[in-house]
């Protein structure tokens, strides 16, 4: 399963694998380490798998990870665990406060393995 | 501008004398003014209006207005049982009681009333009492002890309370009243007749138009004559009016209302600018006012007036809505139809003791005042037209019929018509455009804070603007799920839903949110009492219990083994001495009496617990909204004053409910006598040793809404008070909102306190034994979740670093030391590791 706009022309060196999808739980999140940051994945009830970075920007912790996953309308988003911030999976921008956002990176699922690939860009 | 400080002297702490001390700290009055408040009684203001309620609380700190002693600003200062005793208005002083002269450069009588007592024969006899403080209700308590009867003289509002505070007191009661009814000045015939038959069947006789002669008896009171005959009599209660304490004002040469009272004007000014005279014992324009809310709304203008603002007091809307011994009576506006062609409106149903009356004008357009007896729920949409003069609705009879006969929908929602000016809480003189003002920017008012007849008003208001900015206001718990969380434990109840997924197919909408689903966990566990970590439900919990720790702002969690009742032997406390040095972690004593070990990452939580579980602790909760501490003290085993084995108690009490998940955390405490040292009237459960037994206190809590637990049922021995501690969780548990503490909870309820104490103490719904079965489930399934989960790999796998590299720390945390033990430090912006880390691979 494939989620988000597969970017232009990208080498599979720029894909890192970070486990199966069936390591993930479902509307749970868990963090992997990406080229040297701390990136937090998710996947939803119908197994898409998102990325954005682990970083909450209001708490300033790294935490994202460990929300809980929802829907608000149509929007998939993980409320931090901090102080419940909302973020889309989608572009990593927060629901509750328009001038902030989140690093959201480009994700594909291969034969069961997650990769994870450029952050996107915020033309979402 | 001079810089130097004034002083200005409060004379009266009585209900009105805080409120303008109040209201002066808040609006910065003490920047320029030292504040000296003198109080005659022995205790700092306290909650007259709710006097009756005294022997009910059982104490008077119940009923105080300033339960801290003292004012929360160091400028003003609060001298008690002492008495303003003369004023020099040329020296500008004051002289009190205990000799002191005071200086002022302002001064403000708020000095109340006082009990008229009738020049009756008799009314020196031992037994007669007046109705006004906290000591003349001591002293009728003190009476009724070797009593069997009592007399209230005064059928009005008072009089009523002073009944009720009788038949409280297990008196035969009787009210004689000189006028042909009831609270002749704010009832007619009709509602004052409705009120005698609520009355007389509380056991209260009821003697209209008879005036008493005489008190008879040799040194005590024996007997009460009156024109129609002898009432045998042990206890005589006066309340037959007030008159306003203006004698101060008087001898210092002040002009006095031709009535009595202090005559001022708008800005509640004497005829000597320095002084100003408010509530009670004040006569504005001549009139005086025997409310509350008047007298607030004066001290109000006062703190204008020396603020220059241009506050004027123009009269008062006397307005009552009060509950009667269980009887609700409202009257407002033009209640006896004064103005020329007013119209009345009557309902009555003699059987069901229901009076209701509307006055309008001739042309039915417009309310201009009403009664309301033995059903006042109108009431909070009736007032407010009247104040706001709004047009009546075609079938203005519809606002007083009850529901069934009603055909249209005018009864109960009439916010929105109402324009801004309208005036809703008028204790508080909070107008409806002040309330939505405040919603819109998120706010608050002090509407519903005083006498809370107006919060149906204020919610409808509220509840009405919402649903104007499209947004939708069902009491659902969020935008997934359009019921309630009691609809939500009832039907997981009845049905037996034990995946979240089926619930939301069936009943909701949408995959759920940070608010829904921890609700339903918590309804979950409540129920079923499964593994909070298992397959179907781990993905709903929240932070906290995802990780079974508590999570601190560096992203790291805190670790509280459970101590139950504060008990711990030495090799324990070692133990965690080891653990927290062995994972470097700061430790530090909570207040519920057990040690909280922090700065553990997540990955270190279940090497932790392996150690803590294998020296035998388990799970404190601290978590979850589940039952935390039991805290008690040492109680009679060691302490020379205590009377019950409270440490031994609340051992039993919190391995008893410990598991048990609930809508908000729950906290309780035992004390071994009445000195209360383990404070546990702050917690949601308090149990306190008598020397009969126990008393069960309920609805305590700390925080930012402090509440003290009231006394639901006294001198229990100790499995009856387990029974009702289980019947009061379970109760509260299956019908609480979510996030509610047992105080809110315990106010939610029609009926409060009185409601639990009927529904727990005399099973009046039947539900005692189904609530004790449902505790009993729980206790027999209770099951320690960390052991479970360092048993379980599967529960494990979530305790990791990074999926890809479980062996490499977050970087973004780390630690400083303070004080010899570490201290998280806050990382700006996410750190990156340099490429040198390996990563690994799946």
């Amino acid at each position: 399963m494939t989620s988000g706009v597969v970017p232009h022309a990208c080498g599979t060196d720029d894909w890192q694998p970070v486990c199966r999808v069936a390591e993930l739980e479902v509307e749970r999140g868990a963090t992997a380490l990406v080229h040297g940051q701390a990136i937090a994945i998710f996947r939803t009830h119908d197994d898409t798998v998102y990325a954005l970075g682990n970083h909450d920007p209001f708490a300033r912790a790294s935490v994202l990870a460990r929300g809980i996953v929802g829907t608000r309308g149509d929007v998939p988003f993980v409320a931090s665990p901090m102080h419940k911030h909302a973020f889309d999976l989608r572009s990593g921008r927060c629901l509750d406060d328009e001038h902030v956002s989140v690093p959201a990176y480009d994700v594909r699922v291969v034969e069961g393995v997650v990769l994870v690939g450029h952050r996107k860009s915020d033309a979402a | 501008m001079t810089h130097l400080r004034r002083t200005l002297v409060v004379a009266g702490n009585g209900m009105v004398g805080h409120r303008f001390v109040q209201a002066a700290v808040e609006r910065g009055l003490t920047e320029t003014y030292d504040v000296v408040v003198v109080g005659e009684e022995p205790r700092p203001a306290y909650d007259r209006v709710a006097l009756t309620s005294f022997f009910a609380a059982g104490s008077a700190d119940e009923l105080s207005l300033l339960p801290e002693g003292s004012y929360d600003d160091p400028r003003v200062r609060l001298v008690l049982g002492t008495t303003v005793t003369g004023l020099d208005r040329d020296a500008r002083t004051v002289s009190l009681s205990d000799g002191d002269v005071l200086a002022y450069d302002a001064l403000v009588l708020a000095t109340g009333a006082a009990p008229f007592v009738p020049p009756v024969p008799g009314r020196e006899l031992d037994g007669c009492f007046v109705y006004r403080t906290i000591e003349d209700l001591e002293a009728i308590r003190d009476a009724s002890i070797t009593a069997t009867r009592g007399v209230v003289i005064g059928g009005g509002l008072l009089g009523l309370e002073a009944a009720n505070a009788l038949v409280q007191l297990g008196l035969e009661t009787h009210v004689v009243e000189m006028a042909p009814r009831l609270m002749p000045v704010q009832l007619d015939d009709g509602g004052g007749a409705a009120l005698v038959r609520h009355i007389e069947k509380l056991g209260v006789t009821v003697h209209t138009g008879e005036a008493t002669r005489a008190i008879t008896g040799d040194g005590r009171v024996q007997a009460l004559e009156t024109a129609d005959g002898v009432i045998d009599t042990d206890v005589v209660v006066f309340s037959a009016g007030i008159r306003p304490r203006d004698q101060l004002a008087r001898d210092a040469g002040l002009e006095v209302a031709e009535r009595g009272g202090v005559l001022v004007d708008e800005q509640c000014r004497t005829s000597d600018a320095r002084v100003f005279a408010i509530g009670e014992c004040a006569a504005p324009g001549g009139r005086m006012y025997g409310l509350v809310a008047p007298g607030y709304a004066m001290a109000e203008v006062v703190v204008d007036a020396l603020l220059d603002g241009p506050g004027a007091f123009t009269g008062a809307d006397m307005s009552t809505k009060l509950k009667l011994l269980g009887v609700d009576v409202a009257s407002f506006g033009d209640a006896f139809a004064g103005a020329e062609g007013a119209l009345e409106l009557v309902y009555a149903d003699a059987v069901a003791g229901v009076y209701k009356k509307l006055v309008v004008t001739e042309d039915g357009t417009r309310l201009l005042g009403g009664i309301l007896v033995g059903d006042a729920s109108a009431y909070g949409v009736l007032r407010p037209m009247v104040a706001s003069g709004i047009a009546l609705p075609a079938n203005p009879e519809e606002l007083i019929l009850p529901a069934r006969v009603s055909t249209g929908s005018a009864n109960g929602r009439g916010g929105v018509a109402m324009p801004d000016e309208a005036q809703v809480c008028s204790c508080n003189d909070v107008t409806k455009g002040e309330i939505l003002a405040a919603a819109e920017q998120e706010t608050t008012t002090r509407a519903g804070s005083t006498c809370g007849s107006c919060k149906p008003m204020v919610k409808t208001l509220i509840e009405d603007y919402y649903a104007g900015q499209g947004k939708v206001v069902d009491r659902g718990l969020c935008e997934h799920f359009a019921l309630t969380r009691q609809e939500l434990f009832d039907l997981v109840a009845v049905h037996g839903y034990r995946r979240f997924d089926d619930l939301v197919e069936a009943h909701g909408r949408g995959r759920g949110c940070d608010v829904c689903k921890p609700a339903i966990a918590s309804i979950l566990a409540s129920q079923f009492n499964g593994h909070v970590l298992s397959e179907d439900t781990s993905a709903l919990q929240d932070t906290n219990d995802a990780y079974l720790a508590n999570i601190q702002r560096n992203g790291t969690y805190s670790v509280v083994p459970r101590i139950p009742g504060g008990e711990i032997a030495p090799e324990k406390l070692i133990v965690i001495g080891e653990v927290a040095r062995d994972f470097g972690l700061y430790t530090k004593i909570t207040g519920g009496q057990r040690i909280d070990l922090f700065g553990a990452r997540m990955e270190e939580l279940p090497a932790i617990w392996r150690r803590l579980v294998d020296a035998g602790f388990e799970s404190g909760h601290a978590y979850g909204k589940s039952l935390r501490t039991v805290k008690s003290c040492v109680g009679s085993t060691w302490c020379r004053y205590g009377v019950q084995d409270s440490t031994g108690l609340a051992i039993r009490l919190e391995l008893r409910y410990r598991g048990l998940r609930s809508p908000h955390k729950l906290k309780g405490g035992v004390s071994g006598c009445a000195r209360e040292c383990a404070e546990a009237r702050g917690k949601d459960f308090g149990v306190i040793a008598t020397e009969k037994g126990w008393n069960l206190y309920v609805g305590g809590n700390g925080g930012a809404n402090p509440a003290h637990a009231r006394l639901l049922a006294g001198d229990l021995d100790t499995e009856t008070l387990v029974r009702y501690l289980d019947r009061f969780l379970m109760y509260y548990v299956r019908t609480a909102d979510r996030l509610q503490r047992t105080a809110a909870w315990i106010d939610s309820l029609d009926g409060g306190l009185d409601r639990v104490r009927e529904v727990v103490v005399d099973d009046s719904l039947g539900l005692g034994a189904e609530l004790e079965d449902a505790m009993a489930r729980h206790v027999g399934s209770y099951f320690d979740e960390w052991r479970a989960t360092v048993e379980d790999p599967d529960k494990l796998a979530r305790f990791v670093s990074f999926v890809n590299a479980p062996g490499t720390p977050d970087p973004n945390i780390s630690f400083g030391t303070e004080r010899g033990q570490i201290r998280p430090e806050v990382a700006g912006e996410p750190v990156v590791l340099g490429s040198t880390i390996p990563v690994g691979a799946p």
